[in-house]
């Protein structure tokens, strides 16, 4: 694959410019000894449960229930991360091995 | 110096551990995607966000605009916005390392800023700009590592982007665990489903962070009142 080299970099750069903007943010807007808004704290409480359930779901969402394979790959390599991780804790296993499920899955079974 | 490197290291280990992993994950699956080492590395010096840069491989190979790259950028990484609230004060004395700091505040740096004591003898600025900067380095270095690995693979790697759903997932379980109010994890599943079903596959974040953020408004009651009665402590970002 050939890699347009202008519109990722300048992509990547966009990404960069609002990381840094969102991490720079309340130095910015709250840095003068004003208390912080109670809505921003109850909203960056509670946002990160929600947007990470919102980003599995982004990960399989070309995942095709109505056909072949029916999603039981997806449904068994997640099954995987979980079981692996709660009862290791530890990351890399968790996803090394819920990955090799995965890739053994399509690859091998459901092909 | 010394002793500010060896304290910094030895409360750096277990995120070392994390983000060369996870950073070998990134790398290999970029490689994958076309992307070289120069790219990977481009990214985890310049962007260095976990998870937005999992994201990026899926947006960069799907050609999406800027604009989009923008809000999606704005919308996964918005959380960074309160970790910074914890550390106004703090980072006022750090002068030239101040923005560097800011710069690399990753959800795993925040941790580790939040938990560390700085030991006796050590002096607290330095303390933590060596925890920030070793972060990033091990990410670096992680990259690297899978971006070369991903090179010289030569096996069917099909389905090795689950890696990044994987990631995910694991973020998820420890969440949940810190969570004792799990409404919010219900609202981001129905919000980003009901989505999915109006706005189809291609055009679904935008609408979920709008219904996320509308239902994290609308119950609002119901959710500080849970949390309050399990845990008293709600507020979450004060370290």
């Amino acid at each position: 694959m050939n890699v347009n080299t202008k519109y990722t970099l300048i992509a990547i750069l966009v990404m960069a410019v609002v990381t840094f903007g969102t991490r720079v943010a309340p130095f910015v807007l709250f840095g003068k000894n004003k208390p912080t808004p109670k809505y921003i704290v109850y909203l960056g409480n509670y946002l990160p449960p929600a947007v990470m359930a919102m980003l599995i779901i982004y990960c399989l969402r070309n995942v095709v229930l109505s056909s072949f394979p029916f999603g039981i790959p997806e449904v068994i390599g997640v099954i995987t991360v979980a079981i692996l991780h709660i009862w290791k804790r530890n990351n890399l296993a968790s996803i090394l091995g819920g990955t090799v499920v995965y890739m053994i899955a399509i690859q091998l079974i459901f092909v | 110096m010394k002793k500010t490197i060896k304290a910094a290291f030895s409360v750096t280990i277990p995120v070392m551990l994390g983000y060369i992993s996870v950073g070998i994950a990134f790398g290999l699956l970029f490689e994958r995607a076309g992307y070289n080492f120069l790219w990977a590395i481009f990214m985890s010096i310049f962007v260095y966000a976990g998870s937005m840069q999992f994201i990026a491989i899926n947006l960069l190979t799907s050609g999406v605009g800027l604009f989009e790259i923008a809000l999606m950028t704005l919308f996964v990484n918005i959380r960074h916005v309160f970790y910074g609230l914890s550390f106004i004060d703090e980072f006022k004395g750090m002068e030239k390392k101040k923005m560097y700091m800011i710069f690399s505040l990753t959800d795993e740096t925040y941790s580790l800023l939040c938990s560390s004591k700085t030991p006796v003898g050590v002096e607290r600025n330095s303390f933590l700009f060596c925890i920030t900067l070793l972060n990033q380095i091990y990410w670096v270095i992680g990259t690297l590592i899978g971006s070369i690995a991903g090179s010289l693979i030569t096996f069917n790697t099909k389905g090795i982007d689950f890696a990044m759903t994987a990631l995910f997932v694991v973020i998820f379980i420890e969440q949940w665990d810190t969570y004792k109010n799990h409404i919010p994890v219900l609202i981001g599943v129905t919000s980003t489903i009901l989505s999915l079903l109006i706005f189809g596959a291609n055009n679904l974040i935008f609408p979920s962070m709008i219904f996320i953020t509308v239902a994290l408004i609308l119950f609002q009651k119901q959710i500080a009142r849970k949390t309050h009665k399990i845990n008293k402590v709600g507020i979450k970002n004060e370290c």
